[in-house]
């Protein structure tokens, strides 16, 4: 199971033995599309550990391994209708990297696009896991069910956690029923205060709003904002009627019906999903959250850069000079800023994840801790 | 229910650890004497009872802090208590632990549209949340059956559904930030009005922990736009199997319904005869809603009519108007009472994938037949969580003993198929020795690990969620 240096088991058992008998740090990877920033250590890849091991539509559950690609598991989804609710964004444009992204890389970032305003993020679908902790025992949390409270939660820890807590084996998702229809709004020349105030009007319709971004300087140099309503086509047209009279006193919302749906995102709001404007740039790319109506404040306190608001405002992604303290500016607006993509300087002078409260940081250093004692598990990646 | 003993030395220090709570809490927030603890001697999981050594009753997070400090310093556990509605025990007390009630912290602190939340005190009941905000045209979605009495503390606490989480989740996809007081009386801010978290997902550790990781005094909740309606279609069949195939043919045709509701014939039964809601007399029933414009409904539901229709369905009603959404909806919601009435009752709370309904419910049978109890079935198909109700008689001698045993055997069948537990009631004292059925030694080590992390010494709502057996070393170690 090793591979041009790299460690590739094939099923659990080899992952677990790998890390179990690891002598050093493990650069854990999925597809490595997704690794925000460098790890020192032995490649462990768990692309190997691939395939669908169960998926039944008529009870929105399916179940993969980690290293499963992406791709195959939205094949398998589309070929039934249904699809992953969260929309989970592709990393290899803004990180310039190249590969297969993988189910479990989805998760170890909580990957989540613009739908999660209304489907919830990754760990909001993910329902079980298997993966092997820095001991090399391995741990099942949660199942197949969709409402399972027994026990402590410890799925919900698993996403987002980057491989510092444990090497995901198999992640287990509630699905939806696939999208017949998709309509976008879109609203020229706003600002950001007005965009904002667009989005949330939008937001508090019954209309079910499925993504809300605006881009202060689009494709033509102008502000765009942008509303998707998803679903049956009858009902889509209802309610793009509905929601362009509740935006009249925020302009002429024109309607645009989407065509060649790929993964159930159409090429709009892929660009929108996929950050895509910031690919192949260069400064260091900050992903922001905070409550949406914060968002303008937020790109008022930034210098002037790329700018992307998702989620109603309440996820930016701004562009800046590297040696912009983003978190200093906006120290007084509640929320976090990661550092996506950075030169080493910068990473080095910020760090990628925004520092937590202090009983925070100590609970979070005392779980990885106890799961990775030895300390192996993409070591320097979170905090 | 075995429970560990209680500490001679906590027992002998009753009166300084009151003392000591009675400096940082006015007079009737401190309830001491015996015969005022018995009202805290259990939850709604009323088969088990111990008065605990004393009640607080804090009104704010600094309150929650000193007597967590205090307890902390005197080595007395805690059980924090909502509005004690548990129905797994999740509230019972030692006879030397301090209850922490938070029922007195209940203000609305914040509501805000624009970005769609509310910030409660975790003391506040679910239903007065909803309450805040449906004049303006919002709601929180999660909405467990006793959201009249249960407070969000405890529904954080125990992670609970509702009806209508097929659509909207659970408490902790509706839950985004808490302030947290852990045992030794540090107060921290988990989340906040942000959507996801910036390091480790604590907060969602901390929803679901049965209240073994600290106290949860405030929270931020997403709350959402009302629907502009919501219609249901009641479906009548003469068989489980085909009921079973049905929700999901409905749930493959792409139409997301809001709460997919099965009864079973005793169920149908007895619900009639209380509530008189004029159900068929049939083997199984579905109420299926769903949500949107009058034309939107319409749709849906035609959809849901036509797949019901290759079933063979012995009844087919849709609700055109609020007066028959109701009619519907009156049987299912009195189903509870209505048992209630013609018998004593334990109800389940597992979950299965739906697809192993049919041998779910053939295996139900037959145990009903073994024990020579009967069980009615009321539940939540859409998610795959069941409510069997196993009737017994309280006064007959062994006949709770039985129905618990009968309980545990059903539970296990939930497991062996692929499900879990518990759905939404929680762990609690109910089925904590049950743990083991449904995970491994590794499995139960890594939730331990994570309680080590946040209260070493092992004080928070003791001899819950985990058997005795596995917690033995720890809960010596810390003593």
């Amino acid at each position: 199971m090793e591979q041009n240096g790299a460690l590739t088991p094939t099923d659990e058992h080899e992952l677990a033995e790998a890390v179990a008998g690891a002598a050093g740090p493990l650069r854990v990877q999925g597809g490595g599309t997704r690794t925000y920033a460098p790890v020192e250590g032995d490649t462990l890849s768990v692309a190997g550990l691939s395939g669908i091991t169960l998926y039944e539509p008529g009870a929105l559950t399916l179940v993969a391994r980690a290293g499963t690609p992406l791709a195959d598991i939205e094949a398998a989804l589309a070929a039934e209708n249904q699809r992953l609710p969260f929309e989970p964004m592709d990393h290899r444009a803004i990180l310039g990297t190249e590969g297969t992204p993988t189910i479990g890389g989805a998760v170890a970032v909580n990957a989540s696009g613009p739908r999660r305003i209304v489907a919830g993020a990754c760990r909001d679908s993910l329902i079980g896991v298997r993966f092997v902790d820095g001991t090399g025992t391995i741990v099942k949390n949660g199942g197949r069910v969709m409402k399972n409270v027994t026990g402590y939660d410890l799925v919900k820890l698993m996403a987002g956690s980057h491989g510092t807590l444990g090497v995901l084996s198999e992640v287990s998702f509630k699905v939806l029923p696939g999208i017949e229809t998709t309509v976008s709004l879109r609203l020229d020349g706003l600002s950001p205060e007005r965009a904002v105030a667009a989005m949330a009007a939008a937001l508090g319709s019954p209309y079910e709003v499925s993504g809300a971004a605006h881009v202060p300087v689009g494709p033509d140099g102008a502000p765009v904002t942008m509303l998707r309503l998803e679903g049956f086509e009858a009902s889509v047209a209802y309610r793009s009627q509905k929601l362009r009279a509740l935006l009249e006193p925020f302009g002429d919302a024109r309607i645009d019906e989407m065509a060649g749906r790929e993964g159930g995102t159409d090429p709009g709001w892929r660009w929108v999903r996929d950050a895509e404007m910031f690919g192949g740039g260069s400064g260091a790319l900050w992903r922001i959250s905070v409550k949406p109506s914060d968002g303008p404040r937020v790109a008022a306190a930034l210098p002037d850069g790329k700018l992307l608001m998702d989620w109603a405002g309440g996820l930016i992604w701004a562009e800046l000079d590297e040696t912009f303290d983003v978190r200093a500016a906006l120290s007084e607006i509640p929320g976090h800023a990661t550092l996506v993509r950075a030169s080493d300087t910068a990473r080095a002078r910020f760090g990628t994840f925004h520092p937590a409260p202090a009983p925070v940081a100590a609970i979070s250093d005392g779980l990885r801790a106890k799961f990775d004692p030895r300390g192996i598990l993409n070591p320097g990646l979170m905090g | 229910m075995e429970m560990p003993a209680p500490s001679p030395t906590i027992l002998s220090h009753k009166a300084r650890i009151v003392q000591r709570l009675l400096q940082v809490l006015p007079e009737d927030a401190v309830i001491h004497a015996p015969e005022e603890t018995r009202a805290y001697e259990c939850d709604a999981l009323t088969a088990y009872k111990c008065p605990p050594l004393a009640a607080v009753l804090p009104a704010s997070t600094a309150e929650v802090s000193d007597v967590l400090r205090i307890c902390s310093e005197e080595g007395v556990p805690v059980v924090p208590r909502g509005s004690g509605t548990s129905l797994a025990g999740g509230a019972l007390p030692t006879a030397d632990c301090v209850i922490l009630g938070v029922a007195r912290m209940n203000d609305v602190l914040e509501t805000n549209y624009a970005d769609r939340y509310i910030r409660v005190q975790t003391g506040r009941t679910n239903l007065s949340v909803t309450g805040a905000v449906e004049e303006d045209g919002f709601f929180y979605a999660p909405d467990p059956s006793s959201q009249l009495a249960c407070a969000i503390a405890g529904n954080i606490g125990m992670n609970s559904g509702g009806a209508h989480c097929l659509k909207y989740g659970v408490t902790t996809n509706n839950l985004l930030g808490v302030t947290l007081v852990l045992m030794d009386g540090t107060v921290t801010e988990i989340g906040g009005a942000h959507l996801d978290a910036g390091g480790y997902d604590v907060l969602g550790v901390i929803c679901g922990s049965e209240g073994q990781l600290g106290v949860v005094t405030e929270a931020t909740l997403r709350i959402l736009p009302k629907p502009e309606g919501a219609r249901p279609v009641l479906i009548g069949f003469d068989s489980n199997e085909v009921a079973g195939a049905c929700v999901s043919d409905i749930i493959k045709a792409g139409v997301l319904p809001v709460a997919i509701e099965f009864m079973d014939r005793p169920c149908i039964r007895a619900t009639e005869a209380f509530a008189g809601a004029g159900y068929p007399d049939c083997e199984a029933l579905l109420i299926v809603e769903v949500e949107g414009s009058d034309a939107e409904i319409d749709m849906q539901l035609g959809v849901i009519s036509q797949i019901a229709r290759r079933h063979d369905p012995v009844e087919l009603r849709e609700s055109q108007s609020a007066e028959e959404s109701a009619r519907i909806w009156l049987g299912r919601k009195s189903a509870f009472g209505a048992m209630g009435q013609i018998n004593d009752y334990i109800c389940l709370d597992g979950t299965i994938p739906v697809s192993e309904l049919p041998r779910v419910l053939g295996g139900i049978k037959d145990l009903s037949a073994q024990y020579g109890l009967d069980v009615a079935n009321v539940f939540h198909a859409g998610d795959g969580n069941m409510h069997p109700l196993i009737l017994f008689d309280a006064n007959k001698d062994g006949d709770l003993e039985k129905a618990e045993e009968m309980g545990a055997d059903i539970l296990r069948l939930c497991v062996e198929v692929g499900g879990c537990l518990t759905g939404e009631h929680g762990v609690g004292v109910e089925k904590r020795d049950l743990m083991e059925a449904q995970f491994s030694p590794a499995d139960l080590e890594a939730q331990l690990r994570v309680k080590d992390v946040f209260d070493p010494a092992w004080l928070l709502n003791p001899a819950k969620v985990f058997p005795l057996s596995v917690t033995a070393s720890r809960r010596v170690a810390a003593e």
